[in-house]
């Protein structure tokens, strides 16, 4: 309805262009001439604040704003009707503002690979411009876009103007490696200047000479589509609760900042039934399709922060949303993996289950827990939830009590959250699955307990969940637990009209929180009885070696070092510039020691726990002592694939997969030989048994470290166990920060050991 | 391990062949030096045995496997007894599990020609059935050797519960009666049962020093009270709170007992409302004069109103976890009767502050080193004053930011400089993200 309103107001003034004349002879585009510009939207859906669009229309004779679509991945996508009609009504709305300017936006089905040449033809084109897009797959399409336009000889112009920062400098200040820990994101940010100050909004001032050629059949070559032309079905489609568009975001951040200046308060709001539903003041969606520039946000909280509380600055905190959104990107920006758990050097592996089964009831809001439900079916309905409603679910879903994996959730929000964004969705799943970030894991978030601490009436529960309405707010959280005369009065049987629980929580809970503590032990070498000592120091904890890092020394001869190791891919996360300050000084005395590294570094890493807990020797099992583990040989491997610290937990095979590899295998299994046959097979197995050697699996079972690790051999221990000490308190007090591929490094090393703490 | 890349076929297949390449050109290397100066027929098979096993002990069985296709020599050192005393089998199915399991034929192999090296054993076991079974199948084969140690895990849902339980005693018998000299067991999530804790404990009881079984629903009281009562060398115990007695702590603290090193507890409420029994004080007590240095780790995870029998006496716990909302009230008591605490870490509690909790945990437990709240509210200034009074030894604060309720005295800008202050070291509360 919208289209073809649009389109018949509009059509009069169409007309007064000589449309059909542009569109058939356009002036040459000669360099002498003023350029015929395409401005490409993406994200950045909006006309503030815009500095590519910007760059699009100075000094230009034509400009055309597209936008493309591809209808046929419309309806097969991942993307769900409340995302598209999002983004639709955004096209609408800009659409329309650019109709003010007598402009109009080109929605163009089809792919930018295979359409731009044909519209540099046959538009003319000198002159691309669009925002700078910082996820892996966005800076790909781009450079292919970018070479396409050069050997078109057309210009391209990109603006960084969807974060508040140039990642890379941020990256480049920590020494070339993203921040891991939100606090190191922070220090970093704080030694920044501010962000650059919005531009202007584009205007018919802006705009000067420069026009848009539209064409009488403009509608039906490029209007915006409908959800049914993209084959949705809208029948009983309830109306938006988040309406998408420019203007709705420029609305909603007056109606915002209006609340924030009558609060006066610029702490974070404190939780209540509340904040769970939409608000007419949330912006996240509007920040991730670029409806709203997140620079106008931060400039304008900072006047507002100035005019109430006087001249005093403010804390980095009032931009609080604004900067996890950024740490997210920063996070992920060289990492194509980010969205993965295997091959995604931040990641810890985690053994999920796989239970399509338990994923369909999460999704679907039919987990028996209303709490868990009503979010889902909130999301589902309106495509948002409440950060502490997204960490309840999410927390259920993985370590809470599902043990399922994060990228399931993910691919979930995915599909329904508006504001899901590649980079901050996958950061954030990371987070509350306790994958990544140096997060504590003790904390579960109860399904029944939590809900009700917010929202202790239920409301939001009988809201979203109507069958439940009748139950009294005694029993509204864990329903199955109403005696049966409760039941019947509230018309609501459960296990007839609403599901049972479909697990026992805190049996879960319990099995998960074991589960996450050995894999964390295992990760920090800790073996102590102490839960919190298992994740090492977070947030500034345990050693607070925040404070001592200085970006330099991350970097210190790591370059060079990298250049002559073998099969380091061009990734960029597998580069590993800066990342393995540590265990590249190693390899760096590998070459002039006489000693191989390896027997140094394994020297070096085995005599970290004892430093670290104090150790118990009842060694009451009688260890060999030659159970060293870590081979110069497996050294120069582990550089060899740098981009793989994480294997250590629960290590994959080889890539060779399927039926082949098991017919090869058993081939080589023949007969007899056995030991040479078996090296296909022998080369997934190392990957799953750990290379330790066998002894080290009797520490294993023991939660405390009495059961000893080895004493170093006594010719070596002096001068070592010095070295040894050192290179620990360097990794200790810096792990905060030292991001995860060091720090996974390190640990890889000591996965030789069985870790399994039990 | 390392170089084997999930999915990515090229690199994994390129690594190996390369150390071996490495190891060829630097053998070439060598020889051609050894050349150019006197013996040319320096042979790297000649290498001796014991020197052999010392660097095969360095390698991952893959590289082992490589090294064993170079001669006939580093081929037998490939099956050399030292070298097969630890496996570890991972039995997933790829409906299950994200993860490989252990190749069948390795499984065969092993069995067949190294069954009666392996000390060290653990089954890593995922979600389903089959991998339960699969692991029972092979524990029946393990009857030429001896395990000191033994581990069933499950990396998922527990999966042992749903194997028929005949088949799993029965296979876990095997080994009990095989392995003669058994030191350390973690059958968390197993259906064991008295009987064959029985015959665990006629076959192993003078080597037994570890014992895990938390959630074997088909233990009793009595088929513990056996073990301790047999297993005189016991010094790491894990179970339920519903096989924990007075009988069994005071048969660990026998005379004729070890020093018991770690006691882990789970307290895990089945169904709601339910009465859990209490254990008496002079039974602790008893404990702790046998086995001063005990760590007693408690997981509580009941219903807040299911505390009632716990924290009315002295209670000797070291570590304290608390998974699901307790009161302020429980936690005001845990102020004091726990004189040994260590670690305290509370998940969620009521909306009011837990200030003058925490300030009575801080004086009355002088050992307290870490503590994890999750959600629940403390004022700032009682939180300030509780870091003062605890200090440095506080080593582990990870306190969710929420938890915090600014006051009067301190902003939440301000706190971090006061804690961090009394802490001796840069402090920030744990952060989740606002997106």
């Amino acid at each position: 309805p919208f289209v073809c309103q649009g389109r018949s107001a509009r059509l009069p003034s169409a007309v007064q262009l000589p449309v059909s004349t542009l569109e058939s002879q356009a002036p040459e585009p000669l360099n002498t001439m003023a350029p015929n510009s395409i401005h490409w939207f993406r994200k950045g859906l909006r006309l503030h604040d815009n500095p590519a669009l910007r760059e699009a229309v100075r000094g230009a004779g034509t400009v055309r704003c597209v936008y493309f679509l591809d209808p046929w991945f419309a309806g097969s996508s991942n993307v769900g009707v409340n995302r598209w009609r999002f983004l639709l009504q955004c096209l609408e709305d800009l659409d329309a503002s650019l109709r003010k300017l007598n402009s109009r936006l080109f929605v163009i089905r089809g792919q930018p690979a295979n359409v731009f040449p044909r519209l540099f033809k046959e538009w003319k084109i000198s002159r691309l411009t669009f925002e700078y897009d910082s996820e892996p797959f966005g800076k790909e399409r781009d450079a292919a876009i970018k070479k396409l336009a050069m050997e078109a000889g057309v210009e391209v112009i990109v603006k960084i103007s969807h974060t508040l920062y140039d990642l890379d400098k941020i990256i480049e200040l920590n020494g070339g490696q993203p921040p891991l820990t939100y606090k190191r994101f922070q220090t970093l940010i704080s030694r920044l200047d501010p962000p650059e100050m919005p531009v202007e909004t584009l205007s018919d001032a802006l705009m000067g000479g420069c026009v848009t050629p539209v064409s009488e059949d403009h509608g039906e070559k490029y209007g915006v589509p409908s959800l049914e032309e993209l084959g949705f079905d809208t029948e009983g489609l309830p109306s938006a609760v988040w309406p998408g568009g420019e203007t709705e975001a420029l609305t909603r951040i007056e109606r915002h900042l209006e609340r924030k200046a009558w609060v006066a308060n610029f702490e974070r709001p404190r939780m209540n039934a509340n904040s769970l539903l939409a608000s007419p003041t949330g912006l996240s969606p509007y920040l991730r399709f670029g409806c709203l520039s997140c620079r106008l946000f931060y400039f304008k909280l900072t006047d507002l922060y100035r005019k109430v509380k006087k001249n005093s600055s403010p804390p980095l905190s009032l931009y609080g949303q604004l900067l996890w959104r950024e740490f997210f990107y920063t996070a992920a920006t060289n990492n194509p993996r980010f969205d993965k758990m295997e091959g995604n050097p931040i990641c810890v592996r985690i053994p999920w289950d796989k239970n399509p089964e338990a994923l369909a009831k999460w999704a679907e809001a039919k987990t028996g827990f209303p709490w868990i439900d009503a979010i889902m079916t909130q999301l589902r309905q309106e495509g948002w939830i409440h950060h502490l409603a997204r960490h309840a679910v999410a927390c259920f879903l993985t370590r809470g009590d599902l043990w399922i994996s994060w990228e399931e959730g993910m691919k979930v929000f995915e599909e329904l959250l508006l504001d899901a964004d590649w980079s901050v969705n996958a950061g954030s799943w990371m987070w509350l699955s306790c994958s990544s970030f140096f997060q504590q894991f003790f904390h579960c978030y109860c399904p029944v307990g939590f809900g009700r601490r917010t929202d202790p009436n239920g409301d939001f529960i009988r809201r979203y969940l109507p069958v439940l309405r009748g139950f009294p707010a005694k029993y509204i959280y864990d329903p199955w637990n109403a005696p049966e005369s409760v039941q019947a009065a509230a018309k609501c049987i459960i296990g007839v009209h609403y599901p049972k629980p479909m697990v026992h929580h805190a049996e879960a809970s319990r099995l998960n929180i074991e589960r996450m503590k050995q894999i964390y032990q295992q990760l920090s070498r800790y073996r102590g009885l102490g839960l919190l000592a298992s994740v090492p120091s977070t947030n500034g904890n345990g050693n607070g070696g925040m404070m001592a890092y200085s970006p330099g020394e991350q970097q210190s001869g790591t370059n060079s070092n990298n250049s002559h190791l073998p099969g380091v891919s061009g990734s960029s996360v597998a580069t590993g510039n800066g990342s393995g300050s540590i265990l590249f000084n190693f390899d760096n005395e590998e070459q002039t020691g006489p000693r191989s590294v390896g027997q140094q570094q394994q020297q070096r890493l085995h005599t970290l726990p004892q430093s670290q807990h104090q150790q118990q020797h009842a060694g009451y099992h009688s260890v060999p002592d030659a159970s060293q583990n870590i081979t110069s040989s497996r050294l120069y491997h582990e550089f060899a694939v740098p981009q793989h610290p994480g294997l250590f937990l629960h290590t994959r095979g080889s890539g060779i997969t399927g039926k082949r590899e098991r017919e090869s295998e058993r081939e080589a299994l023949g007969e007899e030989e056995p030991a040479s046959c078996s090296v296909n097979k022998m080369q997934r197995q190392s990957a799953e048994v750990s290379p330790q050697s066998a002894e080290e699996l009797a520490t294993s079972f023991s939660s405390q470290d009495f059961l000893s690790e080895p004493e170093p051999e006594p010719e070596r221990s002096g001068r070592l166990m010095q070295q040894q000490q050192q290179i620990f308190n360097v990794f200790w007090s810096k792990q905060g920060f030292l991001n995860f591929q060091t720090y996974f490094k390190v640990c890889s090393q000591s996965s030789r050991e069985p870790g399994e703490g039990l | 391990m390392k170089r084997i890349k999930g999915g990515e076929e090229a690199s994994s297949g390129e690594s190996p062949p390369e150390a071996c390449k490495k190891l060829r050109r630097e053998v070439s290397e060598e020889s051609e030096a050894k050349a150019a100066g006197e013996s040319p027929l320096c042979d790297w098979s000649l290498l001796p045995q014991e020197i052999l096993l010392h660097i095969f002990q360095y390698l991952p069985l893959l590289d082992r496997a490589y090294a064993s296709q170079v001669c006939r020599v580093w081929n037998e050192a490939f099956h050399m007894p030292e070298l097969w005393r630890c496996f570890e089998f991972e039995l997933n199915q790829p409906a299950s599990s994200y993860l490989k399991a252990t190749h069948p034929d390795l499984i065969k192999q092993i069995i067949k020609r190294h069954s009666n090296h392996l000390q060290y054993v653990s089954f890593k076991v995922d979600s389903s059935t089959e991998s339960a079974e699969a692991a029972c199948d092979i524990l029946s084969q393990l009857v030429n050797c001896s395990l000191k140690t033994l581990g069933l895990i499950s990396t998922a849902r527990p999966s042992f519960m749903e194997v028929p339980k005949s088949h799993f005693i029965s296979a876990l018998t095997v080994v009990f009666v095989n392995s003669k000299s058994l030191s350390s067991l973690k059958i968390d999530d197993t259906p064991v049962d008295d009987p064959s804790l029985k015959v665990l404990v006629a076959n192993n009881s003078d080597t037994l020093k570890l014992l895990k079984m938390s959630s074997c629903p088909h233990v009793s009281p009595a088929g513990i009270l056996c073990v301790a009562d047999q297993c005189h060398g016991l010094r790491e115990l894990a179970l339920n709170y519903h096989l924990l007695s007075d009988e069994l702590l005071l048969a660990l603290s026998s005379e004729k007992h070890v020093h018991l090193e770690h006691l882990r507890i789970d307290v895990v409420s089945e169904n709601p409302g339910q009465h859990f029994h209490t254990i008496k004080k002079s039974s602790w007590d008893a404990m702790v004069r046998h086995s001063p240095k005990f760590n007693l780790v408690m997981y509580f995870f009941l219903y807040e109103d299911e505390f009632g029998p716990f924290f009315n006496d002295e209670i000797p716990i070291t570590h304290l976890y608390f998974g699901r909302s307790v009161s302020k009230e429980v936690l005001g008591r845990v102020g004091l009767h726990c004189p040994r605490l260590v670690e305290l870490v509370v998940c969620a509690n009521g909306l009011r502050p837990l200030d003058e909790e925490l300030i009575r945990i801080a004086k009355h437990c002088t050992q307290l080193s870490a503590i994890g709240l999750g959600e629940c509210e403390v004022s700032c200034s009682a939180f300030v004053e509780f870091v003062k009074m605890c200090g440095r030894r506080l080593s582990q604060l990870s306190i969710m930011e929420e938890v915090l309720i600014p006051d009067h005295k301190y902003s939440l800008d301000e706190i971090h400089w006061e804690v961090s202050k009394h802490l001796g070291r840069v402090w920030f509360p744990d952060m989740m993200p606002t997106w």
